[in-house]
């Protein structure tokens, strides 16, 4: 019993922590749309409808949890165009970009 | 009485005249600019570095392209949403405008200028229009990929003899469709010519199809002289044993530059412009430049290539000598440098800087800026002298 109210607090704070995570200075927001709209934009549409990449609105990307997104945009897809973002956004970024494209942003 | 008379024709007389004002000159020193973010397109006079008129409405033009009627006065302008515009450039319109597709990939007017290409990703494959209404003419699926997808269709230029050439993205494959008889398109299948192919071009004699290929190293080429003979894979040695780099941005082949005897490419995943012996096509060497290229671009004449680059770096342009294959000029126009175009006798090169929102026009003699226009966050640059150029 202990041990399940454990986990569950764990799970909770994980939750936590994971917003807080995703708090991006409205500066950096700002940067980070112009990236999504004009270099994302340029495989998968300025509209994220598609192009040689996929569609990124919130219909295509419902299957999809936040962290798979957020590892996507970090990492790449090996064996696709995707390249890792790492070197230009952080891992909480991502996270953020991600719960911005879950909820239908169009930039 | 009759002078009231005489007065409302002579007023509606002049009101006709200006709502249709149109321009009365040659076409040929013309060009237009895709706005990329506000669905616009301004049309400029290249010699008075002037804007003439700005036409809304032509939806996303996110990697947007355009070609010209052979007369130079249409623009058909292929928009990344299905959009297809042809706007009459002396007088500012749009004639006619269609959405043939749900997410395209440039286009190409045929030999005889009749019909008008587009390469869709969605619904996969080419459809085909008459140049003069953009009624549909012939509708060419590309390969069923799965049961609910076909591959989409890349690299879609003309070529001599009315045929269309283009690349299937998913399944590898370069067809040509010969239109000679519109209601029955030819179409000849090279299947197996490499892995993902992501772009293709045509050489300006129109003898040689390169496509691009993005899931293997080197180039699949196809000889339209002699199509029989298939494709063969070239500089499949390029890159072996390098660490290529991520692709922020894929490159572009459609400014594939040729000088002399040679042609100079982007190094896909590399800091390089390649150099390579055309005919044998073997690599002659690789030049070292600021970032990965996306544009090459022979000035008209081939003395010098013009670079651009990739995101983060796209903010440099930098100048190639043909003869000691050295850079002897790094540029940083701005943030964005998109896209580049010639003068048709290369005394001046156009760039296009997004987020400057600004064109910015170089002497290619000096190499010194020496005139900006504004422009909504600009990208393609189109002069009219493509109307005459196999391929563009």
């Amino acid at each position: 019993m202990t041990r399940i109210i454990v986990a569950i607090t764990a799970i909770l704070l994980a939750g936590i922590g994971s917003v807080v995570s995703a708090e991006v200075p409205l500066q950096r927001q700002t940067e980070l749309l112009h990236l999504l709209k004009h270099d994302c934009g340029s495989c998968h549409g300025m509209r994220l409808e598609g192009g040689l990449g996929p569609a990124l609105t919130a219909q295509r990307l419902a299957p999809y949890g936040i962290d798979f997104l957020a590892l996507t945009i970090i990492q790449g897809r090996p064996g696709t165009p995707m390249p890792p973002w790492r070197p230009f956004i952080s891992e909480h970024e991502a996270r953020w970009l991600a719960q911005q494209l879950k909820q239908g942003i169009r930039p | 009485m009759r002078l009231i008379r005489y007065l409302l024709s002579a007023l509606l007389l002049y009101s006709g005249q200006a709502s249709a004002d149109c321009l009365t000159r040659g076409t040929g020193d013309m060009g237009i600019v895709i706005e990329r973010a506000d669905g616009s397109v301004q049309v400029l006079d290249r010699r008075a570095h002037k804007s003439l008129f700005r036409i809304e409405g032509l939806g996303d033009l996110s990697h947007a392209s355009a070609v010209y009627s052979p007369d130079e006065r249409y623009a058909y302008i292929f928009g990344r949403d299905g959009g297809l515009t042809r706007i009459d450039i002396l007088c500012g319109s749009i004639t006619h405008r269609i959405v043939q597709g749900g997410n395209s990939i440039g286009g190409a007017i045929s030999q005889d200028g009749n019909l008008i290409a587009v390469s869709n990703y969605e619904p996969g494959g080419v459809k085909i229009f008459s140049a003069s209404d953009l009624s549909l003419v012939a509708d060419i699926p590309s390969t069923p990929v799965n049961s609910e997808k076909r591959s989409k269709t890349v690299g879609l230029v003309d070529a001599t003899d009315q045929r269309f050439v283009f690349s299937l993205y998913d399944t590898g494959e370069t067809w040509i469709v010969d239109m000679t008889d519109p209601a029955n398109p030819a179409i000849q299948k090279h299947t197996q010519i490499g892995q993902l192919p992501y772009d293709g071009l045509i050489t300006r004699d129109g003898r040689y199809y390169i496509a691009g290929l993005f899931g293997q190293d080197g180039l699949a080429l196809l000889d339209l002289w002699h199509p029989e003979q298939g494709t063969r894979l070239i500089l499949k040695d390029y890159g072996k044993g390098e660490q290529k780099l991520p692709v922020y941005k894929m490159p572009h082949l459609e400014g594939w530059a040729m000088a002399g005897n040679r042609a100079f490419l982007p190094g896909v995943g590399h800091h390089q412009v390649l150099v390579v012996e055309r005919g044998e096509w073997n690599p002659v060497t690789k030049i070292p430049v600021h970032g990965q290229p996306v544009f090459v671009m022979a000035r008209p004449d081939g003395r010098q290539i013009w670079v651009n680059f990739a995101f983060p770096d796209n903010d440099t342009i930098q100048v190639i000598d043909t003869e000691s294959l050295q850079v002897i000029k790094t540029l940083k126009p701005g943030k964005g440098a998109l896209h580049m175009e010639f003068a048709p006798r290369g005394e001046e090169v156009w760039i296009s800087i997004r987020d400057k929102n600004e064109l910015q026009v170089y002497d290619t003699r000096s190499l010194e800026l020496i005139h900006t226009l504004p422009a909504a966050n600009p990208s393609g640059i189109f002069f009219t002298s493509r109307a005459h150029t196999t391929g563009l």
